[in-house]
């Protein structure tokens, strides 16, 4: 019980400081990269709660896919990578103000509700058990989720092709 | 484990994502904002999943996941029709419309 709780609290300290540094840094690379640690950190965490499935599928899809897709993005749009040019508007102290007011209200809500309550792992989820309830339970949201999938692809191609 | 740790965490990570949709000029750092906001709200998903002892966190957040892919690539390929059109990908100069 104690180590889970050293792991969570390292892989959460990492998580935090990589969040912040998306928001912050003046390299457009550096944010993706940062966001890189933010991404392995939640599939740790995921590992940690004994959901292994997903874990290695946000390590595929995000890392492997998203992450590349938004290098991709960077270079074909020629962003800044100068720090001397500001990569924010004139937004911040209302925009910090208003995260800080959400935050402190979703955290005392959070604190007041499920103050004390633990998490009972009993073993962790076979792969099987969730692709039983992908194909039986979920068929049709699955289907229905490849449809959109079809459908953002044909989009994205449609819109970047130049003609 | 606690389960309010989890989901304290990820409370911080929506709220970060939020402050950097807010501030960030250059398009692609708004999508990376929006992707921290997904990523918090999967961490709550299976940390929720993992107290009921219960796959359907996960088949959410797969389902999560593969939403979040179609959006960066629907999402970045109107950047690069953005950037192809005003040669910048800054949210102040997308102001074709503005009366």
């Amino acid at each position: 019980m104690v180590a889970e709780n050293i792991f969570f609290g390292v892989i959460a300290a990492a998580m935090a400081i990589s969040a912040i540094g998306v928001v912050s840094t003046k390299n457009v690379v550096h944010a993706a990269l940062f966001l890189v640690v933010v991404l392995a950190g939640g599939a740790a965490q995921f590992i940690l709660l004994g959901q292994e499935f997903v874990a290695w599928v946000q390590v595929l899809v995000y890392i492997g896919a998203v992450i590349v897709l938004f290098l991709f993005g960077i270079m074909l749009t020629r962003a800044p990578m100068h720090p001397e040019e500001s990569l924010g508007n004139d937004l911040r102290w209302p925009a910090a103000a208003g995260s800080l007011f959400l935050a402190g209200i979703l955290g005392a809500l959070l604190i007041d509700t499920w103050h004390g309550t633990k998490i009972e792992l009993d073993a962790p989820i076979r792969t099987s058990e969730v692709t039983n309830a992908i194909f039986r339970t979920y068929l049709i949201p699955f289907e229905v989720v490849g449809v959109l999938l079809l459908g953002a692809l044909i989009g994205a191609v449609v819109l970047a092709r130049r003609d | 484990m606690l389960l309010n740790q989890f989901l304290l965490l990820g409370a911080f990570l929506f709220c970060t994502g939020i402050y950097g949709v807010l501030t960030r000029k250059h398009t692609v750092l708004v999508l990376m904002s929006i992707e921290l906001m997904l990523a918090a709200v999967n961490v709550n998903l299976v940390a929720f999943g993992a107290f009921h002892n219960s796959v359907i966190g996960q088949v959410f957040a797969l389902f999560v996941l593969t939403i979040a892919a179609a959006e960066v690539g629907v999402g970045l390929a109107i950047v690069l029709l953005i950037y192809r059109n005003s040669h910048s990908a800054d949210l102040d100069d997308v102001h074709a419309l503005k009366g």
